[in-house]
């Protein structure tokens, strides 16, 4: 307890909820990489969330960020109690504020939940007294995702601050991408969403972001590329023409991987399309971090799971995300 | 039964006769007269505004077949209640408004219900399956004012082209739910920034601006006449500006949302905000309303769209499309576009009077004398704040719940008999 408390005590995490990289101040994200790196260093002895309870509400099917929760909570002493959609009132038609109030009325402390629809956690952590935890809605955000991506770009670079980065695939879809952008435009760093035109979203530079429709000329300029998942569904949708000419076009091939300088790292969020978005080489070489990635998730989320804990009977709300109405 | 109706120095506002004076109206037999004595009911109309009844030509009254989330009765109370004496229905209720008998049933209930007046749109197309013709003679027949598959647009070009060629020997218009489906399927909102930022499905201008296109080409080439409902877009605006230029038959309406509202309003989710077509940016607000003060844009339509608080309650992603209006549309034209000098009152009530009248060929939104004796007093400087328990709509989600508005309706006569008065 009292190695917990020391490590608390010099951080500076506000949040109820983690619902998006878009609520955190610059302050909360350091937060959470700073215990993480703690923990990383020196796993507590005692279990300092025993007799919590964290209830995992996966409506989408995951298997590394459930699994990487459940260990995470685990190694804290949390009670870990599943709900899948199989088993679900879901199934039955029960709505899902109804859902979320049947939930709050158990008597949990922490609910991590994905759900295919964007602003679903939002929703939820609105009818909810226990801790949220998006572990991804829809194509919006995947905050645990961007925490330990750039805990792991500080690991491997010594910083997380000065850095350009290189979102490479299909933006349009990806909330690991939007969590990213986040966390990047509060850290200042420079990002380069690279994507054939119909996987870019819409006026993204609006969110920071430098967008190149052609991945040769980031290779050498960039710290970080991080190729995402493609899904083969873009694909009968007719948002590009085939796998082979993506992998022709934004692939991190054998050759590709031979520009980058010495000290750019490979990321990939997983699940890998070996020789789609990334190649063997690219995915087994020296550079390519993508299993560090995993082992640092579960520090990463024991840390978000402690802080929210601290966080609780402090009557924090959410932060409201900006709002720029110009018109009344 | 009517009565003799003194309506007493108020701002005489009258459009379609260009009057805007101070004076008197007078109510005769449920006709408008020039004088009268010896009236049963004297409305002393000093600091307020008498203008024709307003009408709302784009009204979903949901019955028959939905009948949870409106009926013909709550959604006339719902329009006397908000200045309006007239409101025209969409024929996408429960089951659709695609024959002569469904339009009876329509005038029936509103006739039973007698408070507004109601005019049916009819289907264009068998169950609105967009396939084949609906029996568009038979329904203008029994009362029909227009022809609208409105909730989803007439993808089939050459189902519109006929469309607008039959229902032209009618005189009747057919009223265009500009939405190219391929470009729209799983959208939630604007494709834009907030969609980018929030990572939902997008609905871009270019899906609403391009059928638009397609729609008055059409009339041009036909002859017909083309209303676009619910423009939201500037691209449509352009649109519709150059056509009317080049003399094609189409007149267009704009929800009190899409000129006052943007999708800077969807950040938190809030299912309030989630119509369809849906909110856009400031600068489509912009040219939307730059449409509406210099005509392009005809009318001002609420495009009024009840579902029950169950359904409204989801996450935005599971929840339908739509808000109610008819309540709000006044107050909120009156507070967010009259009083700050963005549209006079003359335009306003033009486009909630004679213009949606015109439009769909029938004889209300004037004070002429002789014509029929719907009146709407507004008190333009009434206070009041939006609670949606109060509505007489069965339905509950508004944008403006919560919100103070200046201005509404005091009294809504209808044919002579007093229908609201607060």
């Amino acid at each position: 307890m009292a190695w917990t408390s020391q490590v608390l005590a010099t951080t500076r995490w506000n949040q109820a909820h983690l619902l998006g990289i878009r609520d955190l101040s610059r302050d909360d994200l350091l937060s959470v990489l700073s215990v993480a790196r703690e923990l990383k260093n020196v796993p507590p002895s005692d279990a300092p969330l025993r007799g919590r309870r964290l209830l995992a509400f996966f409506v989408e099917s995951s298997t590394r960020t459930r699994t990487s929760f459940g260990i995470a909570a685990r190694r804290l002493g949390m009670e870990v109690i599943d709900v899948s959609p199989g088993s679900s009132s879901l199934s039955k038609g029960e709505s899902l504020k109804d859902t979320t109030r049947t939930i709050d009325a158990m008597g949990v402390d922490q609910v991590v939940i994905r759900h295919p629809a964007s602003g679903a956690p939002r929703f939820v952590s609105n009818a909810l007294r226990a801790s949220v935890i998006n572990a991804g809605d829809g194509a919006n955000e995947h905050p645990t995702q961007a925490l330990l991506d750039l805990f792991t770009m500080e690991e491997r670079l010594g910083r997380v601050t000065g850095l350009r980065i290189a979102l490479v695939g299909d933006i349009l879809h990806s909330r690991v991408a939007r969590s990213n952008l986040w966390a990047h435009r509060l850290l200042g760093n420079r990002v380069t969403v690279v994507g054939p035109a119909t996987l870019v979203p819409r006026d993204v530079q609006a969110m920071g972001a430098d967008v190149s429709h052609r991945l040769d000329p980031v290779l050498e300029t960039h710290d970080v590329i991080m190729m995402l998942r493609l899904q083969l569904e873009r694909q009968h949708a007719g948002l590009f023409p085939s796998t082979a000419e993506y992998a022709e076009l934004f692939g991190l091939t054998r050759e590709r991987l031979a520009r980058l300088r010495e000290d750019t790292i490979v990321m990939h969020p997983g699940p890998m399309n070996r020789g789609w978005e990334i190649s063997a080489e690219a995915a087994d070489s020296g550079r390519s971090v993508i299993l560090d990635q995993v082992a640092n998730g579960v520090f990463v989320r024991m840390a978000v799971l402690l802080l929210l804990d601290s966080a609780r009977g402090k009557n924090l709300t959410t932060k409201a995300p900006k709002h720029e109405e110009r018109v009344s | 039964m009517a009565v003799t109706i003194l309506i007493k120095g108020g701002r005489v506002i009258d459009p379609a006769s260009k009057r805007d004076e101070i004076g008197d109206v007078w109510i005769v037999d449920g006709k408008i007269a020039a004088s009268g004595h010896a009236p049963q009911r004297t409305i002393e109309a000093r600091d307020q505004w008498v203008v024709p009844g307003l009408i709302d030509l784009h009204v979903h009254l949901r019955e028959p077949g939905h009948e949870a989330k409106e009926t013909i009765a709550s959604g006339c109370a719902a329009a006397v209640a908000g200045g309006f004496t007239s409101v025209a229905c969409m024929a996408n209720s429960g089951q659709p408004l695609d024959s002569a008998m469904a339009i009876r049933y329509v005038l029936d209930r509103a006739r039973e219900a007698g408070s507004a007046r109601v005019f049916p749109i009819g289907a264009v197309t068998k169950g609105l399956r967009g396939e084949q013709l609906a029996e568009i003679g038979l329904m203008a027949k029994a009362g029909a004012k227009a022809f609208s598959d409105d909730g989803v647009p007439i993808v089939n070009s050459e189902i519109m082209r006929r469309a607008l060629e039959y229902a032209a020997m009618f005189g009747s218009c057919i009223v265009s739910h500009c939405e190219d489906p391929d470009l729209t399927r799983g959208a939630l909102i604007n494709e834009g920034r907030v969609a980018t930022e929030l990572g939902l499905r997008g609905w871009p201008s270019v899906a609403e601006a391009s059928m638009a296109a397609r729609d008055v080409m059409l009339a041009r080439w036909t002859g017909g006449r083309v209303h676009i409902a619910h423009v939201s877009a500037r691209e449509t605006v352009e649109v519709i500006r150059a056509a009317k230029r080049n003399g094609v038959r189409v007149t267009a309406e704009a929800a009190p949302h899409h000129v006052t509202l943007t999708e800077e309003r969807l950040r938190e989710y809030d299912s309030r905000f989630k119509m369809n077509p849906p909110l856009r940016t400031a600068e489509d607000v912009e040219s939307v309303l730059a449409a509406l003060a210099d005509g392009t844009i005809d009318c001002i339509a609420s495009d009024h769209a009840p579902h029950t608080t169950e359904e409204k309650e989801q996450e935005l992603a599971a929840c339908p499309n739509g808000v109610v209006g008819l309540e709000t549309t006044l107050g909120v034209v009156l507070t967010d576009l009259v009083t700050n000098g963005k549209l006079s009152a003359t335009r306003a009530v033009e486009a909630m009077t004679v213009n949606p009248a015109r439009i769909l060929g029938v004889p209300y939104g004037t004070l002429a004398v002789g014509a029929p004796g719907d009146i709407t007093v507004i008190d333009p400087a009434r206070k009041w704040t939006v609670d949606p328990a109060k509505f007489r709509s069965k339905g509950r989600s508004t944008p403006w719940a919560g919100r103070t508005l200046k201005g509404a309706a005091a009294v809504t006569i209808v044919e002579g008999r007093i229908v609201h008065d607060v």
